[in-house]
């Protein structure tokens, strides 16, 4: 059978038309063009280079180690420096030219610290209009281990949490100081003089031994029961489960 | 035009697709400061290096925890995200924002996004016989496991690391708003210099080199905890085992790796 010359030609210049094609795809093309690796580890390289801000605490505690051991014992003791001090990075690179911000403005402790209903209960919080107007809060209070200048009543002001989660177990009826010794200074200074907690099995064996004379606590054998593990490695005190 | 002028301009073709090739090898070279040949070569070298310097991105799996109960909504996050990102200061470009959630009696839940322009002359919530309770919800992108974002970006710009964050190319992307329809958590927005999706990485420059994100750095509650989801070890792990943990709409499947404890129902 004959090939008509029409043919053979079209075919002939497919042929070119796909072959090019390949060398422009495969061999012209650079592959940082098409390669999805690659331009994913350039976007990587690229946000990678991105300026540091925020040099974080570790970087302050390597030269104020002084108000750093001071702010980790008061209550503001889980606040990043920075938070208040604003970005310090150029600060930490060059301590002398860069000063970061001191908040000196009465406008400043409220963003945190002013009455708001949405508000965790437990949180401290003023009415910035009522509260000492006009003197600058670091008058009364050092932000750097603020004390209250009138004490907690009850230990739910700052443990609202663990108050709300007790409210709802079987431990509810118990008192704080039932299982914690609450030394006075706690309430000032909280972290210098930190209540106790308990250390023994014995301790919970008071009320929940077989022994015990309290009757409604459920009772378990302390030589039995739970080997050498201590109570409150499988039960939480503040929510024990177990009443069914 | 006839069949000899096609295949006139095609002999054309050759020499100029050539041309193209060379200029675009000459480009690649000039980036990476090597010749044409050796452009290829060190590309993947430095895709090579990215696995075998000091950060393995393999052996982690970011994610962040958020305690409802101990959010104040001071929006020192959102300020610091700002910050340090360069995220335009004016309303309505966030990585990570702030929501106050009201819910009333007649159970009827508003939302307002905090805003940080007016924040220091912001009026407190107002005390409502008729507000049962209301409380503060941070958000930001969930770095999902399964990225709607991902899936619908038609020209590959968007993706997951190795690490479980999601990044987007700039220079690939085009702009053209799909991935912020399709983010069921309005996490991204296009910003307005560069014209190209952005959103939150979960401050990806500084995890890599051991810092915080800095939304977690300021928090002044520790309401935000960020950690390694594949480190037993890590604040985070500790912090899905000792609290009940919800994500938000868990129901389209996008397995986000922002994890809230004591969240609300009425939070969508």
């Amino acid at each position: 059978m004959r090939i008509p010359e029409q043919i053979r030609r079209l075919t002939l210049v497919l042929a070119i038309i796909i072959g090019s094609t390949l060398i422009a795809r495969f061999l012209l093309i650079p592959r940082s063009l098409v390669s999805e690796e690659l331009h994913r580890s350039s976007t990587i390289q690229r946000e990678l280079a991105k300026p540091v801000s925020f040099a974080g605490t570790a970087m302050c505690q390597g030269c104020h180690e002084d108000v750093a051991s001071r702010v980790r014992k008061g209550f503001h003791k889980n606040l990043s420096c920075e938070s208040c001090h604003g970005p310090a990075s150029k600060h930490a690179e060059d301590p002398g030219a860069v000063k970061p911000f001191a908040p000196r403005d009465r406008k400043f402790c409220p963003v945190c610290h002013g009455y708001d209903p949405s508000r965790p209960t437990g949180f401290p919080q003023i009415n910035p209009t009522a509260h000492n107007p006009v003197k600058p809060c670091f008058t009364c209070h050092n932000p750097h281990d603020p004390v209250p200048q009138r004490l907690p009543l009850a230990c739910s002001a700052c443990h609202a949490q663990i108050q709300r989660t007790t409210a709802v177990s079987s431990h509810a009826l118990l008192q704080c100081t039932t299982c914690h010794t609450v030394p006075a200074q706690h309430k000032g200074t909280p972290r210098r003089a930190l209540p106790s907690k308990p250390e023994t099995r014995e301790f919970c064996g008071k009320c929940h031994g077989v022994a015990a004379s309290q009757k409604d606590a459920p009772k378990i054998d302390l030589t039995s029961h739970g080997g050498t593990y201590l109570c409150w490695q499988c039960h939480y005190p503040h929510l024990p489960e177990g009443r069914g | 035009m006839n069949k000899r002028q096609f295949l006139k301009s095609l002999l054309l073709l050759f020499p100029a697709g050539g041309f193209t090739g060379t200029l675009a090898r000459w480009a690649g070279a000039k980036e990476t400061g090597k010749t044409g040949a050796d452009a290829g070569a060190a590309d993947r070298r430095d895709a090579k290096a990215q696995g075998n310097g000091k950060y393995h991105p393999d052996r982690h799996w970011y994610g962040m925890g958020v305690e409802i109960d101990k959010c104040i909504g001071c929006s020192r996050c959102v300020d610091a995200c700002k910050t340090e990102n360069a995220v335009p200061q004016e309303p309505f470009f966030f990585r990570t924002w702030m929501e106050r959630y009201v819910i009333s009696k007649n159970g009827e839940a508003s939302v307002e996004s905090l805003n940080v322009k007016s924040k220091a002359a912001r009026e407190a919530g107002q005390e409502d016989a008729e507000v049962l309770r209301s409380f503060f919800v941070p958000k930001l992108c969930n770095q999902c496991a399964n990225p709607p974002c991902v899936q619908v970006c038609p020209v590959g710009a968007t993706f997951s690391t190795q690490d479980g964050v999601v990044l987007v190319d700039a220079n690939r992307c085009i702009g053209c708003r799909y991935c912020i329809q399709a983010c069921p958590y309005g996490a991204r927005y296009l910003h307005p210099q560069t014209k190209t999706a952005d959103k939150c990485t979960f401050c990806y420059h500084r995890v890599v080199n051991d810092l915080l994100p800095a939304c977690v750095e300021v928090c002044p509650t520790q309401a935000r905890i960020f950690g390694d989801l594949k480190s037993k070890a890590s604040r985070l792990v500790r912090f899905t085992r000792m609290n009940k943990i919800h994500v938000l709409k868990p129901s389209l499947n996008t397995e986000p790796k922002v994890y809230y404890a004591q969240l609300d129902g009425e939070v969508r």
